[in-house]
């Protein structure tokens, strides 16, 4: 068998699921020509999805806000990470890289010009993003499975110790502090300032989405799937697959420094300890737990990275434990829900709630040779 | 020209346990092409299972065979029971799952020993510029390394282990018990996962503590090709030298980066690492 | 109070909401108002018989070791607090949650314990990097934000940060205490430093520079998270520094002794308070003793080994007053490992918000708990003056400087000092300490 081929699950072939952006509402059935094009309707369903969290934060206090701005980011940069490994099939263990280039970019945007538009600064931290993606992508376009996997960890703890060289300018182990304007003073009293980054994050959020989910039901989408499953084939069809292949890097690289600035725009900070092994990890491994190959996937992922962390603090307060079994009660709950969702469901949440949905057991097709 | 030949040896010391680690990942890709990110935490559970036992005897060498059985165990459970599942789901699936393991495992290590750093001996004198710790260090490494070539070249069990390994159906028709032989791979692997756990864990002792050893193996395994035991050693001393001399001449803060530009030159230069023979296993 | 802008008008709302984002869009990212100070007359998390504060603290992860034993340290007065009718007859709450190190996390976990748990106050969060995180948070939030557990100089800013008070000597201050004390006593010696790599090292050495500058010949850091310090000691035997000069947590003081051991490298060294803790030390190095040599005792690695303090060392076996009440607390009240400096850290900690609780009154509020901090004079259980003033937060203000003697304990080479961290000299002081018994709440026990 070839490691390179990554295989995402059957569920990328059903194009309702692979395109649709997370959103509280269903699709209406939109009969004009316009309606049907992929951007028309992403850009729909996103303008539902951005009404839902501006009515649910309205409803809840700040803890929840700033969860709803985590899942939002989170969303993203998994979208991001989804659109390099369900897509193109390559395998990145660093995508907490790239949210360490934004969040720097967002940081030292903010720190050095503060009159900079917000807007210019996530486009600029996006910039940033894109940029690397493209130097890392082309360093190892050639680079297949596990190489590949072992060279992004690396990049996932050898890009953050930067921010340690150059302590003047990137505030060395400390990292960066900085206030964000909160929301505008038209809405004072309406709307607070954690709500309002809420939906400042989950607007950057869902413009990334359409433009991944655009990206991936058009021709570079095709290109990249089948280049996932067969490159040798995908060669002689004529797919470019060197360049292909980098600019899945770069979109997906964009997506992480955009979440990567969202998460510095929200929180005040840029930390090198935030992007470190363990964020890269878990990022990829919450994307197997919600589903490969589908946007929904990286929606379930996002839930999980922010609310399974919270289930298990509070499954430590509830429980009466000794204090070195409760301050470790977290990190064990999140490995063992990882470890029962893979071998539970191996397409993941999002491959187990629509199997459900069809209600018919087709068996996997799974295309591992082994 | 001291301080080199002292930054060397230093190097070499912390290289034989990347390459141990880096060993140990090898051995269980070769065997069932996943990358097992829970090889730290198995390290790290046989280095405590280890302290338990010596400090219960007494007796360092009674908790290093615990440490190799712990390892051995764990090894050959993770694949019985998490791995040998999901071989028909996706190639990342497995990798998930060991994974999860490896929190389980480092949150489990806290649970029963707290996370407060523990004094670890070392197996004999630690003093001298390359003490007879260190030598003990590169010479099992050394050691395992040459037992695994002449376990596989030149023994039945070998063979059996490569034919399962690359083609199981064919192995099974021939009377292989593909099962068996995978599960005692991965304890075999584990087991020098142990070693390594062994040989890192001094002088302190924490659920983190191979953490970033972790990410210098998978480095250097890498770098050597994970096709090839040979280069797993060869890339582990590489990488502890190397990083010796950048700590010691450039600045412990660039370790990583010096790491990361190294890996992406050999892999740029060798896309399937330093010791990979041809692509002969590229489908 | 809030209005649902979608259910109100949904049409107009949602042009709103996109006009919104556009003009916000165009509006500096790091332009921010000014808002107006929060409402300190209140008594959040206060109720007849609670008062819940809260820290966070990293309990998990590469940072962890070395700092559980603080909250540790305060939650064991706090039980004796509580288990002897409380302050003013209400228990102390005391949530210490996890941030494992990571600032992200800190922001997350400040904002549920001041929005969720609805603490009274922050009492002792720990760390530079993840408390200036959520220093500005805090204060916008008028939540007192008292004794952070570390020991930089942003602390003590009241203009800025005017609910914020400072616990541990700052880094500069205690290294010119010791900088001033090594330019006496090893006169002609070379110098070399070993720093941990971020603001302990940089401030570290802003203080040492003052009066070493001419004798340093090397200058060494280390990563917190590293585990090897071979090729920096190596590096510091090469340049010939005979004294070493750590700013470094314990784990990193005994790498150092340890390897310097190895290579047979035997320098003076001296620790800054973080790291000289010779409880935690020798259990660190318990394990190499019968390879060390003669007796098989931990204290070779660490005889002579020289620390500055600032609170009664548990070591000094001289029937401190303040040590017995800890000892006699932590037995009861504390865990199975021994009881350390660091314990001794956040029990003290823990007593000084004790004595400003009882001194903010029957009914206590934000307000009434600074004016209190604010009016309190002395050192609390420490050695040296705490100050906790209108104009100036830095807490312990100074210290004094010990050597281990093998087998004897701690013997004290420098009295308690006092300094400033910027040009000011360092100056003899006397404190005049409470007692156990002198406070309220601890002397029902």
């Amino acid at each position: 068998m070839a490691p390179s081929t990554h295989r995402a699950p059957a569920s990328d072939a059903d194009p309702a699921a692979a395109d649709s952006a997370p959103a509280a509402t269903a699709p209406r059935p939109g009969r004009r020509a316009a309606l049907r094009h992929p951007l028309v309707r992403h850009g729909l369903w996103a303008v539902a999805a951005l009404a839902a969290v501006a009515a649910l934060t309205a409803a809840t206090g700040p803890v929840t806000d700033l969860r709803v701005a985590n899942v939002g980011l989170h969303l993203l940069a998994v979208a991001g990470l989804q659109f390099l490994v369900g897509t193109s099939g390559q395998v990145s263990l660093g995508h907490g890289a790239f949210m360490f280039v934004g969040s720097y970019a967002m940081a030292l945007l903010v720190v050095n010009v503060p009159a900079m538009p917000l807007a210019a600064g996530m486009a600029a931290a996006c910039a940033a993003g894109c940029l690397a993606g493209l130097v890392v992508g082309a360093a190892t376009a050639r680079l297949h499975g596990p190489y590949l996997a072992g060279a992004t960890l690396m990049l996932a703890v050898g890009l953050p110790a930067i921010a340690l060289r150059f302590p003047d300018l990137l505030g060395g182990a400390n990292g960066l502090a900085f206030a964000t304007i909160g929301a505008p003073p038209f809405l004072a009293g309406a709307v607070d300032d954690t709500q309002w980054r809420a939906i400042v994050v989950w607007t950057v959020a869902l413009i990334g989405l359409v433009v991944l989910a655009t990206a991936s039901a058009g021709r570079l989408g095709r290109h990249l799937r089948a280049l996932r499953d067969d490159a040798a084939a995908a060669s002689l069809s004529g797919v470019p697959v060197g360049r292909a292949r980098v600019t899945a890097f770069v979109i997906s690289a964009g997506a992480g420094s955009l979440a990567g600035a969202c998460q510095a725009y929200v929180l005040g900070t840029a930390t090198p300890s935030t992007y470190g092994l363990s964020l890269s990890l878990v990022l990829l491994a919450a994307l197997v737990l919600g589903g490969l190959g589908s946007l929904w996937g990286a929606f379930w992922a996002a839930l999980a990275i922010v609310y399974v962390e919270v289930a298990g603090t509070e499954l430590a307060h509830a429980l009466d434990l000794s204090t070195d079994v409760r301050n470790n009660l977290p990190v064990v709950f999140f490995g063992a829900v990882l470890i029962t969702v893979v071998l539970a469901w191996p397409r993941g949440v999002h491959g187990a709630l629509s199997a459900l949905g069809r209600h018919r057991s087709t068996p996997l097709k799974t295309g591992d040779s082994r | 020209m001291e301080h080199f030949a002292n930054l060397t040896l230093n190097g070499l010391a912390t290289g034989a346990v990347y390459a141990a680690l880096a060993l140990s990942l090898v051995l269980i890709y070769q065997a069932t092409r996943v990358l097992n990110f829970a090889q730290p935490a198995f390290a790290l559970v046989s280095a405590y299972v280890a302290y338990a036992v010596t400090a219960a005897t007494g007796s360092y060498w009674a908790g290093f065979a615990a440490a190799l059985a712990t390892g051995a165990l764990l090894g050959a459970g993770t694949e019985r029971f998490l791995v040998r599942p999901l071989r028909n789901a996706s190639p990342l699936s497995p990798i998930i799952a060991t994974l999860g393991l490896l929190m389980v495992l480092q949150g489990a290590v806290g649970m029963v020993w707290g996370n407060e750093p523990l004094s670890f001996a070392y197996p004999l004198d630690y003093r001298g510029r390359f003490s007879p710790a260190d030598a003990f260090a590169l010479v099992s490494v050394l050691l395992v390394a040459f037992g695994l070539f002449a376990l596989y070249r030149f023994t039945p069990a070998g063979l059996r282990m490569r034919a399962a390994a690359i083609r199981p159906e064919a192995a099974r028709l021939s009377g292989v018990r593909v099962g068996v032989v995978l599960a005692s791979a991965w304890a075999l692997a584990s087991a020098i996962g142990a070693l390594a756990g062994m040989l890192a864990a001094p002088p302190f002792l924490a659920p983190n503590a191979f953490d970033l050893i972790f990410v210098f193996a998978i480095a250097a395994a890498v770098a050597g090709g994970l096709e090839n035991p040979f280069g797993a050693v060869a890339g582990g001393l590489a990488v502890g030298v190397l990083l010796s001399y950048v700590t010691g001449y450039a600045g412990p803060e660039l370790t990583a980066l010096a790491a990361l530009a190294v890996l992406l030159t050999v892999l740029a230069l060798k896309p399937d690492g330093l010791f990979s023979r041809a692509a002969a296993r590229k489908v | 109070m809030r209005t649902d802008p979608i259910r109100a008008a949904r049409p107009l709302a949602a042009a709103s909401l996109a006009l919104a984002l556009l003009a916000a869009g165009c509006t500096g990212a790091g332009q921010t108002g000014e808002g107006a100070a929060a409402d300190l007359d209140v008594s959040t998390g206060v109720t007849d018989d609670t008062v819940t504060i809260g820290a966070h603290m990293p309990l998990t992860g590469p940072a962890a070791p070395g700092y559980s034993q603080i909250s540790v340290g305060a939650q064991a007065v706090y039980d004796f607090v509580n288990a002897n009718g409380g302050v003013h007859g209400r228990s102390i709450e005391y949530l210490a949650e996890d941030d494992a190190y990571d600032p992200t996390r800190t922001v997350e976990v400040t904002r549920e314990l001041v929005h969720n748990d609805e603490i009274f106050a922050m009492v002792g969060g720990l760390g530079t990097p993840t408390h200036s995180k959520v220093v500005d948070f805090l204060n916008t939030e008028g939540v007192p934000d008292l004794f952070p557990s570390s020991g930089a100089l942003m602390w003590n800013d009241p203009e800025k940060y005017p609910l914020t008070y400072g616990y541990q000597v700052d880094y500069t201050k205690e290294s010119k205490i010791l900088g001033e004390h090594i330019s006496e006593e090893f006169a002609d010696a070379d110098v070399g430093y070993l720093m941990q790599n971020d603001d302990v090292g940089v401030d570290s050495q802003r203080g040492l520079d003052m009066y070493l500058q001419d004798q340093a010949v090397a200058v060494e850091h280390y990563e917190s998270g590293a585990e090897d310090v071979s090729a920096q000691i190596a590096n510091l035997e090469q340049e010939g520094a005979e004294v070493v000069v750590c700013a470094c947590i314990p784990n990193y003081v005994a790498l150092a002794l340890l390897e310097s051991a190895r290579i047979g490298y035997e320098p003076q060294f001296v620790t800054s308070s973080i790291g000289g803790d010779t409880v935690t030390l020798r259990g660190l190095l318990s394990s190499f003793a019968e390879q060390a040599g003669s007796g098989g005792d931990p204290d070779d690695f660490l005889d002579g080994l020289m620390t500055l303090g600032y609170l009664p060392p548990v070591e000094m076996d001289d029937g401190d007053p303040w040590v017995e009440f800890f000892r006699g607390v932590y037995d009861e009240y504390g865990e199975d490992a021994p009881m350390s400096n660091t314990t001794v850290y956040g029990m003290v900690q823990a007593v000084l918000f004790v004595q400003a609780l009882e001194a903010a009154g029957e009914d206590p509020t934000r307000a009434s708990l600074i004016e209190a901090l604010e009016s309190q004079e002395g050192s609390g259980p420490g050695l040296v003056p705490f100050a906790s003033t209108e104009d100036d937060r830095g807490g312990f203000s100074g210290g004094f400087i010990t050597r281990y003697e093998a087998g004897e304990g701690l013997e004290m080479v420098r009295d308690p000092a006092v300094t400033d961290n910027a040009e000011g000299d360092v100056e003899d002081v006397e404190v005049d300490r409470p007692l156990p018994e002198d406070i309220g709440p601890l002397s029902q026990g």
